[in-house]
């Protein structure tokens, strides 16, 4: 539930359904946009959209890389033969975007918009706390630098909406004079729609102007979620792409539809699976502090996952979950031994003891394994019923011969990251 | 019920205190759990009046709802209208409201249009970013305080608590919330603040007061709002702080503490060092948990706290040591004068709670030992219902079981089922049939109807069974021949219950009579009694021609047979005595006296009224 990246495709179908309801009719968005996907039959495209064999073309990956351009990620003025030979030789390939690896499975395809230099804007909206801050700058594009610092700044205050003669005024005045009132124009149109949709962020770097019309050639938006209730009728069939670079184990979209299927909350990101240090840590508070605990104290490279179980999961996904942890950690041996950190803060209303019988179980069915491969494990957690949940996993010890050592609200919450690892180093 | 007062007269709050002892609000949706928790808070923290001055039901009605004030029950006023709440409740100033993301900006729409409520809480997650501006913007123009949304809410210790904050009251008591510190609290997460108190409780003299602001965001309220509070309040002596990844709300606190604003100690750390672990943008659970810049990251947040003076730890880890040492120094300058810890009140367990961890025991009023419906599946003494069916144990076998505790074997169940078929009717004409066909043409109900007639069953409709298998299993058991048996009756002038009939004969048999006899001799081990009774027919036949042994007395006496087959004799016979055998006829002739009732509806038939010309009319 936050501000959600869309792709660039979405962001300009909504535009050339809705702009023109903000604009009174004038300055049209023509739908020309297309989305291709791994599973897109790119030969039956001609025949749906006639414009493409005949204009000249744009495509780009469309999964919320910054800078395309800079990383040789767009294909400028080809056809359609071309553009076709350009994406079947890219889709599904991996690529590295500065720091940030990950696989192309999108692009976006649209008309080739000739113009000049001069005729390229930048348009940013972006939400602050007293509303929203409107961005504009006379130059455009890729190269347009510092744009915080250069940029003319129009607040917003919330609830208002400026007219036309406003935003001439105090937005685009830098423009060249021919263009301030179209330009004007346009920016009140969207920004009705920014506001009306519930955008959270929306940028067109650039936008174009030829002759009387405008275009927005690159565009990157996101939008507030939780409006869903509120327009995402207008929204349409929009999408939320992960991060580019984001993908995702079998491990973790097994956790995820385990997510899906209950009212609780579970969560697993694979950060290093050969790391030593694994955490299965109950609350979304909890989890990142013990996650930032075992970076600050200098095991950032051994920290093998992040997770979280909250809001009093039952015994089984319980279960289920702390056995994908359990599978993982366990998969490849390490001589150094391995730890396994099951952390957590004072719960509210959760019954600690309870949602410790699913993790007795799993540990129970991995002990055999949990040995042989040096695994220490430490617990920390308090709550309603903590002292029997401990005394429970901590029978372990006696019962299968785990290497455990259990604690409760007396110590520090994260005291047990410090004295496991004080023996990792 | 004897409530204590439920409202209480205001006392006048400084600007910068939310709460006092005396605060009460209003819940708005009907919030039974956290309601509650939030007067066992008042209880512990030995307030006189309890926090909740009443609840807002807007989809309910005007009424009352019981809670628990300590040991004792309240009643709480319940409202549809925010409106007419207040006019009721002058006092009230704080408005927590349970409503839902789609509903709780109107809750905070009609809290503004009510001028004493100067402190509006929302506990919903998802709030639509805009719509939260729109309600910040309008809140800071009418002065009025917002906490949340996305948040548990907060508490200030020993005086007041918001909904679910603080957990149970265990936690409650254990973090020494009953009775304030000196230590001012403010976080994001308030699944977090449990630990907090936890820590504080733990390291210093205890909490004055602890708020979440929330995960989203824009949170009504923000980190410095609430900072900016206790440094103005005298009673709070050091600040404690969590921030988070993600916005640049502690850039303020920053600002505040260059320029000196703040001037008590400030413990505080930013969480969220770990985004850097992660290779791509990285979302935590907060809506708001996400940096867009360096700026915004925690590492860049703890750096510049730092260097403007507060107290920032190494990691979370000396978060606990920092606040520590940073108390020890105020009681050193004897800033803080650590009191005596008061005792708390002892909060009465709650009953189902204290029989659940088996803390409290109680006689049970009632036993039943034939059937439990507690389970996953319904059981008829031992066997779970599927069984019921899958073994086929037949109506007779549920009887058996639900009357008499086992399940006999098959001969037994069908000869009871033979037993329901044989009497479920004998006509329109007797008594019980007549009445319930009488009750029904008078309009009466099923139930009514059915009702009548079947309390006509005794001594005289239908309570031969009954006396033939008492008759004749008492003369058998004395061990008297059948001769002295007939003998017996004669001399006490009483007819032999079960034996004569007024068309059937010897010649002339009941077929009823031969059905069930044969059935006897075929599937039963042994039937003395019935032998026993033959032989009196025997005798009492070779006087008159029809003092056979009716179907009353063969089911009686066979039935009786069945039980001494099955049951030690001692048993067999208290069931008799319980009335098993009248029990067994009302089971069956109701099949009849419904039937009789639904003929009577479906013929339409008119209310029934007796002939004059068929009574006698006399006067003595």
């Amino acid at each position: 539930m936050a501000q959600k990246a869309i792709r660039e495709a979405d962001g300009k179908k909504m535009m050339a359904r809705l702009l023109k309801d903000y604009t009174g009719g004038k300055y049209p968005v023509k739908d020309r946009y297309i989305t291709i996907g791994p599973e897109t039959d790119m030969k039956k495209l001609p025949n749906k959209y006639k414009w493409l064999t005949k204009e000249k073309l744009v495509v780009k990956p469309d999964q919320l890389i910054k800078r395309r351009g800079k990383s040789k990620l767009l294909l400028l003025n080809t056809d359609w033969k071309e553009a076709e030979k350009w994406i079947k030789a890219r889709m599904s390939k991996k690529v590295t975007v500065g720091k940030t690896t990950g696989v192309l499975d999108h692009f976006i395809v649209e008309p080739f918009i000739p113009h000049e230099q001069k005729d390229e804007y930048y348009f940013a909206i972006t939400s602050v706390l007293e509303g929203d801050l409107v961005l504009f700058y006379h130059e455009g594009g890729v190269d347009v630098g510092d744009i915080d610092a250069k940029a003319t700044k129009m607040l917003v205050p919330i609830g208002e909406m400026p007219t036309a003669a406003e935003f001439e005024k105090k937005l685009v005045a830098k423009a060249p004079k021919d263009r301030k009132k179209m330009l004007a124009e346009f920016f009140e149109g969207m920004y009705k729609f920014y506001a009306d949709l519930n955008f959270a962020y929306l940028e067109i770097n650039p936008v174009v102007v030829v002759g009387k019309d405008i275009y927005p050639l690159d565009l990157a938006a996101k939008l507030d979620d939780t409006a869903k209730f509120v327009s995402g009728k207008k929204w349409g069939d929009v999408e939320f792409p992960s991060p580019f670079g984001r993908i995702r184990t079998p491990e973790e979209e097994y956790i995820d539809m385990l997510d899906g299927k209950t009212g609780s909350s579970l969560k697993l990101t694979v950060l290093n699976p050969e790391g030593r240090i694994w955490t299965m840590v109950a609350g979304g508070g909890a989890s990142v502090i013990y996650a930032d605990t075992i970076t600050d104290l200098g095991f950032m490279d051994e920290m093998a996952n992040y997770g979280e179980y909250s809001g009093n999961p039952n015994e089984e996904f319980t279960y289920l979950y702390a056995k994908t942890i359990l599978d993982l950690m366990t998969k490849k041996p390490n001589k150094k031994g391995k730890y396994l950190i099951v952390g957590g803060g004072i719960a509210n209303f959760t019954d600690v003891a309870k949602t410790f019988t699913g993790i007795i179980r799993a540990l129970r069915e991995y002990g055999d394994k949990l040995k042989k491969q040096k695994v220490k494990i430490y617990v920390r957690r308090g709550g309603p019923n903590y002292a029997t949940g401990l005394k429970n996993i901590g029978a372990l010890k006696e019962e299968i011969g785990l290497d455990i050592e259990v604690y409760g609200p007396e110590t520090h919450m994260t005291n047990i990251v410090s004295m496991a690892l004080k023996g990792g180093k | 019920m004897a409530a204590k007062k439920t409202t209480q007269k205001k006392t006048e709050k400084k600007p910068y205190e939310l709460f006092d002892k005396t605060t009460q609000a209003f819940i708005y949706n009907r919030q039974v759990a956290a309601t509650q928790r939030m007067l066992d808070f008042d209880y512990v923290s030995d307030r006189e009046t309890p926090s909740v001055a009443a609840i807002i039901n807007p989809t309910g009605k005007d009424g009352l709802e019981k809670f628990f004030f300590g040991p004792k029950e309240i009643l709480i006023p319940v409202f549809k209208s925010m409106k007419d709440a207040a006019k009721k409740h002058k006092n009230v100033d704080v408005m927590i409201s349970f409503a839902s993301f789609r509903s709780a900006p109107k809750s905070v729409e009609e809290a503004f249009e009510i001028k004493q409520l100067k402190t509006i809480v929302v506990i919903a997650e998802g709030v639509p970013e805009r719509r939260m501006k729109e309600l910040i913007a309008k809140a800071k123009k009418l002065d009025r305080v917002i906490i949340g949304p996305a948040t548990v809410g907060g508490i200030q210790a020993g005086a007041f608590k918001i909904g679910n904050t603080a957990g149970t009251i265990d936690n409650i008591i254990e973090s020494k919330l009953g009775r304030p510190g000196s230590v001012g609290f403010v976080s994001k997460s308030g699944g977090l603040s449990n630990e907090a108190y936890n820590i504080i409780a733990r390291n210093t003299d205890g909490l004055y007061e602890g708020i979440a602001i929330g995960g989203d965001m824009y949170p009504g309220s923000t980190l410095m709002d609430h900072l900016m509070r206790y440094e103005k309040n005298p009673k709070v002596k050091m600040l404690v702080c969590l921030g988070e990844v993600g916005g640049v709300d502690e850039y303020n606190i920053v600002e505040a503490l260059e320029k000196k604003k703040i001037n008590k100690p400030l413990v505080m750390w930013v969480t969220g060092t770990c985004a850097k672990a992660f290779k791509t943008d990285v979302q935590f659970g907060h809506a708001g948990a996400k940096a867009d810049a360096e700026a915004e990251t925690a590492d860049a947040k703890n750096k510049a706290l730092k260097k403007a003076g507060a107290i920032v730890p190494n990691s979370f880890d000396d978060y606990a040591l920092k606040i520590n040492q940073t108390y020890k120094k105020l009681v050193k300058a004897g800033k803080i004068k650590p009191g005596p810890e008061p005792v708390a009140p002892i909060m009465p367990a709650d009953y189902a709670k204290a029989m659940k961890a088996g803390e409290i025991r109680k006689p049970s009023s009632f036993i039943s030992t034939i059937s439990d419906e507690r389970g996953e599946e319904l059981y008829y003494g031992n066997m779970a219902i599927t069984d019921v069916f899958k073994k086929d144990i037949g109506l007779g076998g549920v009887l058996s079981i639900l009357w008499f505790k086992k399940l006999m074997p098959r001969y037994a169940c069908k000869f009871i089922e033979n037993v329901l078929m044989v009497v479920a009717d004998h006509g329109p004409a007797v008594s019980g049939a007549h009445n319930t066909i009488v009750a029904t043409r008078a309009g009466k109900d099923l139930i009514s109807s059915l009702v009548s007639g079947l309390l006509c069953i005794g001594p005289r409709f239908g309570g031969a069974i009954d006396g033939a298998a008492q008759m004749f299993s008492s003369a058998y058991d004395r061990g008297l021949t059948p001769q002295e048996f007939i003998d017996e009756m004669k001399a006490k002038g009483v007819n032999i219950q079960g034996i004569g009939h007024r068309v059937k004969s010897v010649h002339n048999p009941d077929m009823r009579v031969t059905v069930m006899k044969n059935y006897v001799k075929k599937n039963f081990k042994k039937s003395p009694l019935l032998d026993y009774a033959l032989e009196v027919e025997k005798l009492t036949t070779s006087k008159r021609d029809n003092l056979i042994l009716n179907v009353d007395g063969v089911i009686g006496i066979c039935f009786a047979d069945m039980l001494r087959n099955e049951f030690p004799k001692a048993v067999a016979d208290e069931y008799i005595n319980m009335g098993a055998l009248n029990g067994l006829f009302v089971l069956g002739r109701s099949i009849g006296f419904m039937g009789h009732h639904m003929d009577q509806k479906r013929l339409k038939q008119p209310m029934y009224r007796h002939p004059w010309d068929d009574i006698l009319y006399m006067k003595e």
